[in-house]
């Protein structure tokens, strides 16, 4: 019996992303359907009654919710091709961690950093900053952060990266002069069809952004 | 000298999944306590990042977050389970267990922290996050099924700790007769073995409460 796999979600959604550069990675074949999350589907309100939100997966007609729980469910259930986490528990151990840093971390910094001013923006901006050198350190001299290959924490952290453009405009900093590895990183992400095939246009991404802004009284 | 480690504070619930766990599979193991105004330089080392209890450190390399170090317990002693072989259940137990620590515990615990109209604002909002747990547990004897499981871990804390806010606040979020599977829940979880001979002691929780709810209610006197 042929695997029926829907993923449920909105186009910008970088959580969106996570998924689809992990069932591209994986070569998994799926329907794409985009929630109107103005008007969220019945499919949706039925898969995800607790959080009625976006991505959800559903995989022979179950659904499975919150991105990082969906790609670890995406690496156990087609283990056979492009492991999202290595096999030894203490390393797969320190790749949940990182994942699970970039989500409490990065895209609510990210979002202070462009969404406010002063005191607020100065601070969101310098732990934002933080957080990128952290996990540089972290990369070290790999690759990338699941070695050779993309792992947990690249397909997590990079779906950002159509929103870094947006946070170094408005945040006022750049990624490419202060944090050059962050940046290869990047570049090396880029690469991979998985993830320039995945990621939305950026320039769409920043006109949603100048309408949070402007819908803040910011602009 | 014991090759696992675990640093932790005696009343943090975070760090009492990881005592469970490690009971349950029998997993022998120090205790380090931490006075988190005064951390110790052991702690920031093996938990940089973060600098917070618990962490668990086995052959001398550290494991931080509950949730991360409960997968790690799992991972290396496979006594005992804590999660289905089957990927769909793992997958929701690990997402009862982060919306146990996203918007069942701030909910009680904003509700714990104020009084009047507002407390009274966060009950209702605690109770709608439970309903979803007391769904969840309809045909079950835990979150886990016939066992304790992952789930339960992650949400054993509202089997005490309610009880403390309750006993501090006299606030009721957990009624028999509007939560009867969930009531039902923290008696067979409290009572369970291992669970009932570590819980920290109640009188201390509830003295530790009172403390924190005066402190949070004086920040919010009107000036």
């Amino acid at each position: 019996m042929a695997d029926e796999v829907v993923l449920l979600d909105f186009w910008p959604s970088p959580f969106g992303v996570r998924l689809r550069i992990a069932l591209a990675e994986k070569g998994i074949k799926y329907e794409y359907k985009e929630e109107d999350l103005e008007n969220k589907s019945p499919l949706l309100l039925q898969s995800n009654p607790v959080y009625k939100q976006i991505p959800v997966l559903i995989h022979n007609g179950k659904a499975v919710c919150e991105s990082l729980i969906a790609l670890q469910y995406i690496d156990e259930v087609w283990n056979d091709k492009a492991p999202l986490l290595p096999f030894d528990p203490y390393l797969r151990s320190q790749a949940k961690f990182w994942a699970d840093f970039v989500d409490k971390k990065i895209y609510d910094l990210g979002r202070k950093a462009c969404t406010t001013k002063g005191k607020e923006h100065e601070a969101a901006q310098k732990e934002f900053m933080n957080c990128i050198k952290s996990l540089e350190v972290e990369l070290g001299d790999k690759p990338f952060f699941g070695g050779e290959t993309l792992g947990v924490v690249d397909v997590s952290l990079v779906p950002f990266f159509s929103w870094f453009s947006v946070y170094e405009k408005f945040g006022n900093f750049s990624i490419e002069l202060e944090c050059p590895k962050f940046n290869a990183w990047i570049k090396r992400c880029l690469e991979k069809e998985s993830v320039s095939k995945s990621l939305p246009d950026q320039d769409k991404i920043f006109e949603i952004f100048v309408d949070i802004r402007k819908k803040l009284g910011m602009e | 000298m014991a090759e696992v480690k675990l640093f932790r504070t005696w009343s943090s619930p975070f760090a009492l999944r990881i005592v469970w766990a490690l009971k349950l599979k029998d997993v022998q193991y120090d205790t380090i306590f931490e006075d988190l105004s005064n951390k110790s330089p052991l702690l920031l080392q093996y938990n940089p990042v973060h600098k917070k209890v618990p962490v668990l450190v086995h052959n001398g390399k550290s494991v931080a977050e509950s949730f991360v170090i409960l997968e790690y317990i799992e991972e290396t002693w496979k006594q005992n389970p804590l999660l289905s072989e089957d990927p769909h259940e793992r997958a929701a137990a690990r997402c009862w267990a982060k919306f146990g620590d996203e918007k069942v515990l701030p909910s009680i615990w904003e509700a714990f922290k104020s009084e009047g109209k507002e407390q009274e604002e966060g009950i209702v909002k605690a109770k709608e996050n439970l309903k979803y747990l007391e769904e969840e547990l309809k045909g079950k004897k835990f979150f886990g099924g016939e066992h304790i499981g992952f789930a339960d871990i992650a949400l054993g804390w509202l089997a005490e700790y309610e009880n403390v806010f309750e006993e501090v606040t006299s606030m009721r979020v957990i009624a028999e007769e509007e939560f009867p599977l969930l009531s039902e829940w923290k008696r067979t979880f409290s009572d369970a073995p291992i669970i009932k001979e570590n819980w920290p002691p109640r009188d201390k929780l509830v003295t530790k409460f009172q403390a924190l709810r005066e402190a949070n209610l004086l920040k919010k006197v009107p000036k």
